[in-house]
């Protein structure tokens, strides 16, 4: 069970077919982490302009991590998504325009108001929201595999945790629970360097991707700066765990490039370190590479401008809620269940369309 | 009927659920093969295998955090606490995650957690608890603490349905003490409904879980005064229709349960008493409760902080005589 940075150029899945990315699949993966960032830039001038109550948490700089991870997932698959990865959102099927209304407090957010920031998930695309107390979604997402092991569904549960978390109990007792019952599961650690201001060397004394050899399943470290890399990663992690061979933990290394919230300057951040992951950025670097590649990257960039454009519009159209409506929801009268998301990935479509 | 005890009756209405709907399943831990710290899953495993008996590790968030995926996923998980001291374990998760899921997302948590609750045989402060309170500040979770076999297992099935995560109380000292006629076959009893467990005029007794029996065993012969025990069964929704109704009908109220004073279920009971039916009363709310203490170990000390029967006759009478 090595720790490996290698990266493979196609995996084989679960049936022997070959894995990889189509030019459309490369295309998706730049549009997903542009609008991503278009939307985070989008939401904080809303909230420069005070149209967002509290602060505003966003996940510059680990657009790779979120997008490339969630790529790899089909409908019927399953997700816990942390605050840093509305990547993770998008490629569901969660409308950028709903997100900044959630974040202004609209009705049309996605949790109607009732929760803030990146507090959200829409059930009806497969997602379990976060809470705030980390990694408390690392179990949830255990049980969500569980129910796939149960009714012996060839699915899979995947969840996104900071480094941060590796050093709470609850984590250990998620790690702990996927490698008894060698769960269907992949978590995605994502290392940002930072816990809020609290550095590595004062998170762990060994690197948290070494554990997963202890809990008895693989552990991976990936560069989270490069969305194939991770998409590699997780699409071998997640045929892993689809065909029963079990949970992987996949480190992505990357930079918190913003503030824990808009109201953190990071002066806790050394000036080398931010110059050093800034040359790095993951869309900059993806773009020039497609670009040298042929692609036409301005088309995408204008796309997205053309689509955020439209969403900020709607969010912005949206009323705030009736404060009547906070006394609402607390008991569920019936079982709304998860329902599927979207799968963008070419193979899915493929499977989809021979469906 | 046939007449069996509390805590068959639990075991019966959790295996008619198995039995019935193959999305219920259990975890907990010690709940497989050696039946459960009380043996209410005696036999489970060999019924139902190891699948649907999942025998957990010591980790009780894990319990509670994973049931709420798999609730999530449309299952019905019914969790085992140990001893309700051990929620403390998985608190967060509850409180959280599984109660505030339906108002943040509109997502149901259909999850049941039992818990072995309450004293009265030296299991000291870490294995007598009743910890319902904790649960009353958590809006989102349904309270149940049923005080007979047959509610005993028609509130588990109800809990089992429902669609929000319910937190079960059941007392230990019932277990084997209480014994009565229970329907065969599944059966529900609606969360929310009190119940008369006496009928009075003179003073209402208004309890649940354990001191119900106590209650109408202290008041039995208490100098002729008639004497109505409400057992609330339910403590989120509380039935306040059924508290109410019973304070206008006597005027004289004792709220009476084993779990520690300050801002417990008595003082919420109180305090819609003194709110809605102030017009009412012909004497003050009087509270029997255990003292803001831990629970102690040995014998004499424990008897000195759980209610006894004399505590609460004594109570009874002083009211009756204000």
């Amino acid at each position: 069970m090595a720790t490996t940075t290698a990266r493979p150029a196609a995996i084989e899945d679960g049936g022997g077919a070959s894995v990889d990315l189509t030019g459309d699949d490369r295309r998706a993966l730049l549009r997903y982490m542009l609008l991503m960032r278009a939307t985070e830039e989008r939401a904080l001038t809303l909230y420069r302009q005070g149209k967002v109550p509290g602060s505003f948490y966003d996940g510059r700089g680990q657009e790779a991590v979120s997008v490339g991870a969630a790529f790899t997932l089909g409908p019927r698959d399953r997700t816990c998504i942390l605050h840093r990865d509305l990547g993770a959102h998008l490629i569901r099927g969660v409308k950028p325009g709903r997100v900044l209304a959630q974040m202004m407090g609209r009705a049309g957010g996605v949790t109607a108001g009732k929760d803030g920031n990146m507090h959200f998930a829409d059930h009806e695309l497969g997602c379990v929201g976060m809470v705030s107390m980390l990694p408390d979604m690392a179990l949830v997402t255990c049980g969500l595999a569980i129910a796939f092991q149960m009714r012996r569904e060839p699915r899979v549960a995947m969840t996104w945790f900071g480094e941060g978390s590796t050093a709470n109990g609850q984590w250990h007792e998620a790690m702990n629970v996927a490698g008894i019952r060698k769960l269907p599961v992949v978590f995605i650690l994502e290392n940002n360097q930072f816990a809020y201001s609290t550095p590595n060397d004062h998170e762990f004394a060994v690197d948290p991707v070494k554990r997963a050899e202890v809990y008895g399943f693989p552990g991976v470290k990936v560069d989270g700066n490069d969305v194939e890399a991770v998409f590699f990663a997780a699409a071998q992690a997640v045929e892993r765990a689809r065909s029963g061979g079990g949970p992987t933990l996949i480190e992505a290394e990357t930079m918190r490039m913003h503030g824990h919230g808009a109201h953190d300057d990071m002066s806790y951040v050394p000036k080398e370190m931010v110059e050093h992951w800034t040359a790095r950025d993951p869309i900059d670097n993806y773009e020039r590479k497609l670009r040298e590649e042929g692609f036409d990257t301005d088309e995408i960039r204008e796309s997205v401008k053309g689509e955020l454009d439209a969403e900020t519009e709607w969010a912005l159209a949206q009323p705030m809620p009736e404060p009547h409506t906070a006394l609402e929801g607390v008991f569920a009268t019936e079982d709304p269940v998860l329902g599927d998301g979207n799968a963008p990935w070419s193979r899915w479509q493929r499977e989809a369309a021979n469906a | 009927m046939p007449e069996i005890t509390y805590l068959q009756a639990i075991s019966d209405g959790l295996r008619e659920e198995m039995r019935h709907d193959e999305s219920v399943f259990c975890l907990g831990e010690d709940i497989g093969a050696f039946g459960g710290a009380f043996k209410v899953t005696d036999g489970f495993i060999e019924e139902f295998g190891a699948d649907r008996v999942w025998d957990t590790p010591l980790a009780e968030n894990a319990i509670i955090g994973t049931a709420v995926g798999a609730a999530a996923e449309g299952l019905r998980p019914v969790c085992e606490m140990q001893f309700a001291d051990f929620i403390s374990c998985g608190f967060d998760q509850l409180v959280n995650v599984a109660a505030k899921m339906h108002y943040r997302q509109g997502l149901a948590v259909p999850m049941t957690v039992r818990l072995p609750s309450g004293g009265g045989f030296s299991g000291g402060p870490f294995h007598s608890q009743n910890p319902e309170a904790w649960f009353l500040q958590s809006p989102g979770l349904k309270v149940v603490a049923p005080s007979t076999p047959e509610d005993a297992k028609g509130l588990l099935s109800a809990a089992i349905r429902d669609p929000n995560p319910v937190v079960y109380l059941e007392h230990k000292h019932l277990y084997r003490r209480a014994k009565g006629e229970v329907a065969e076959g599944r059966f529900e009893i609606p969360l929310g409904e009190a119940r008369v467990a006496r009928e009075g005029t003179d003073l209402s007794v208004i309890t649940y879980g354990a001191m119900v029996q106590l209650a109408l065993d202290a008041t039995e012969d208490l100098d002729g005064a008639s004497v109505e025990v409400l057992d609330l069964r339910s403590l989120v929704p509380l039935d306040t229709g059924a508290i109410l109704e019973s304070v206008r009908k006597t005027s004289k109220v004792v709220v009476l349960h084993e779990a520690t004073r300050s801002c417990g279920v008595g003082a919420e009971v109180s305090a819609l008493i003194a709110q809605e039916a102030f017009e009412d009363l012909d004497g003050p709310v009087v509270r029997v409760t255990a003292p803001d203490t831990p629970v102690p170990f040995s014998p004499p000390l424990e008897r000195a902080v759980l209610p006894q029967p004399d505590d609460v006759r004594r109570a009874c009478l002083e009211l009756l005589a204000y």
